[in-house]
């Protein structure tokens, strides 16, 4: 350990405070985290979301909390014990609609905490493992999420989870015991209740817990990215402090509480007003109990998970679709190792790095809104090309890590143009198909073949201070 | 202690520990995943149900229930199996390439023995559970019926096999369960052919 008791700047506070730093430094560990923590000076909103989806942990935590006190994991019972806590309990509507925004507002925030990430190459050395455990954190939240749906036991819960856990069905050979063994009956029943409700309850949120902890101490140890993607570790004054550093405390912890405020702001407005928010985060099918013999018209997932499970329908095969979607998620993790661009915010990236950018962030909110259609020939056809480019993000952009010569260029155009027209081909294409084909092919002419006549290829030149 | 350590020793009896230790994390670890198949209760639950076929006639069907869903048992008169191949082309998918029924069950009567159709009766379209209508050009389904299966719900309809008409709501055949004879009349619904 450090020279914690002996160091005169530790104590200088009560007595009773000094005997309890001597044995449980709680000053050390403030400085550490917070007053003595040098976070870049130069942090916009997009900063806000990490602490943000910090404070709808703790309100998704405390708000399950006291639901559990009023809710019966039982096939018999879930349903109604829902609208006991909806009519009967004082204030059991508050705490359940915090709880079910929470849940949709928490991948709102995480949505756009890892954008941030995406635009300032938080995810590049020496972040990679900040990023992974940051991608876990996403993963364990979307098993979360996925159990606290069936729990209600309403037609959409048992419908939905159907769905997904028909997916592993899809695994070749052991595909049927598989889902089997996940619902714990050859139906969707109150064993599979009770186990869901068992996992979200206990299991996955003390995994999140631990992860998220990962996640920090990850973060502290590297320290924050910024948006100029310059790391301010390496230029330091003479007292060891970062020269474009300021301490967490008190000057971010006092900004992002005016985005709590904020927030807060939206997040009750859509609690007392509109707590269906127009039948995204709660279902209007959902307030029917679960049928095993009826199923409801159309059964989309939540809004938070409509971008996958477009990539999953976009395949014409239902293990290729799986596959895909788990590919989806997937290569995410390994983005660092994909982008090698030395490079890390988007503001000295080349315009056409920006330009991929938004497509891919484009090509994700299209899926997420295909996602929840009811699939028709336009629908199934738009996810497709959105899935196209989804992945075509990722291969331009491990192209663009180094500057390439013009013949790779178009030795990678003719591979990344042929592998779009026989996946089409393979898919059966139409006049509809052959049409909507110059989508992907045109936007990977853009990026790979702009770069051997303009100069849109060019990044910019990284200062060697923040800029402002 | 000396100084001399042995390190080949030391790597044999870490490694030797690891594995013996892996192995007994790997056992203590099966009870909990075993924990999670379906309990006794839900296996009786889920059991293969029998059901006794010598006394239906043709044309007629007993209905009974496995996991959870109605099934339903039909004996079918020779002429109506003759007849199953006449309206291929009103069908969606005749051949049953949809992946509806046991491999033993795809062929043009969709069974076993032609004679008798084991099939879930829930509609593929929203799980209503489709009429029995054998009867030629019943009044309520146009002189062209040929005897089959109608969902009042929403219209789909299924022919004497549970092939799915084309231009109905529902676009896949109906479900045919796992089944096996266990002798000339004694249907086992829920264990597959191969495994008797």
């Amino acid at each position: 350990m450090q020279d914690n008791n002996q160091n005169p700047a530790a104590s200088g506070g009560t007595a009773l405070g000094d005997w309890i730093e001597a044995r449980f430094p709680y000053r050390q560990f403030l400085r550490n985290q917070l007053t003595e923590y040098y976070a870049p000076r130069n942090f916009n909103f997009w900063y806000f979301f990490g602490s943000l989806a910090l404070l709808v942990l703790v309100i998704q935590i405390v708000t399950g909390i006291f639901l559990t006190m009023s809710y019966k994991p039982s096939a018999d019972h879930a349903f109604a014990s829902v609208e006991y806590i909806m009519r009967d309990v004082e204030w059991g509507w508050l705490i359940r609609y915090m709880h079910s925004t929470g849940a949709s507002l928490f991948f709102a925030v995480v949505y756009l905490h890892m954008f941030r990430g995406l635009m300032y190459g938080s995810y590049k050395k020496p972040r990679e493992l900040l990023w992974i455990f940051g991608m876990l954190i996403y993963v364990v939240l979307m098993a979360e999420a996925f159990m606290g749906y069936l729990l209600p036991w309403g037609q959409m819960s048992y419908w939905g989870a159907q769905v997904i856990i028909s997916l592993f069905g899809a695994v070749p050979g052991i595909g049927e015991p598989l889902a089997t063994w996940i619902r714990g009956d050859y139906l969707i029943s109150d064993i599979t209740l009770n186990r869901f409700y068992a996992l979200h309850v206990v299991a996955l949120p003390l995994v999140l817990i631990g992860l998220v902890l990962f996640h920090l101490i990850a973060l502290r140890t590297s320290g924050s990215n910024n948006p100029d993607g310059i790391e301010i570790k390496e230029d330091k004054d003479e007292n060891g402090v970062p020269k474009d550093g300021i301490p967490f405390h008190p000057y971010y912890t006092l900004k992002d509480l005016v985005a709590v405020g904020i927030f807060m702001a939206v997040f009750f407005f859509i609690v007392f007003y509109m707590p269906t928010f127009f039948g995204l985060f709660l279902k209007p099918a959902n307030f029917e109990m679960a049928d095993h013999l009826q199923t409801p018209e159309h059964v989309p997932p939540v809004w938070y998970f409509t971008p996958f499970y477009a990539v999953l329908r976009a395949i014409p095969d239902t293990f290729g679709g799986v596959l895909a979607m788990t590919l989806s998620i997937v290569i995410l993790f390994f983005l660092p190792w994909i982008d090698r661009n030395p490079i890390k915010s988007w503001r000295y990236r080349s315009f056409l790095y920006k330009l991929l950018l938004l497509t891919f962030a484009g090509a994700f909110i299209v899926l997420g809104y295909v996602g929840i259609q009811p699939a028709s020939t336009t629908i199934d056809q738009i996810g497709w090309r959105m899935t196209q480019l989804y992945f075509l993000f990722f291969v331009v952009s491990w192209i663009y890590s180094y500057p390439r010569s013009n013949r790779y260029y178009y030795t990678a155009f003719a591979i990344v143009a042929g592998v779009i027209l026989m996946f089409d081909l393979w898919r059966g294409p139409d006049a509809f198909a052959w049409a909507m084909s110059i989508v992907p092919l045109g936007l990977t002419a853009i990026f790979l073949l702009l770069p051997t006549v303009t100069r849109l290829d060019e990044s910019k030149p990284v200062p060697e201070r923040l800029t402002s | 202690m000396t100084n001399d350590v042995d390190r080949n020793r030391r790597q044999f009896l870490t490694v030797a520990t690891s594995v013996v230790g892996g192995i007994g994390v790997a056992a203590f670890a099966a009870p909990f995943v075993l924990s999670l198949r379906p309990s006794a209760k839900a296996r009786v639950a889920g059991a293969p149900v029998e059901v006794d076929v010598s006394k239906l006639t043709d044309g007629e069907r007993v209905s009974l229930e496995w996991r959870g869903q109605p099934v339903t048992v039909i004996r079918r008169a020779q002429e109506v199996i003759d007849k199953l191949p006449e309206i291929r082309d009103r069908l969606r998918d005749p051949d049953s390439d949809e992946p509806q029924q046991p491999d033993y069950a795809r062929n043009e009567h969709r069974s076993i023995k032609p004679e008798f159709l084991v099939m879930v009766d829930v509609c593929t379209h929203l799980g209503c559970a489709p009429s029995y209508r054998p009867e030629i050009g019943d009044p309520r389904l146009g002189s062209d019926w040929p005897g089959g299966f109608n969902c009042a719900c929403h219209g789909s309809r299924f022919d004497l096999a549970g092939r799915v008409y084309q231009g109905v709501p529902a676009n896949l055949n109906m479900v045919i369960p796992p089944h096996r004879y266990k002798d000339d009349t004694t249907v086992v619904i829920g264990e597959d052919e191969e495994e008797a």
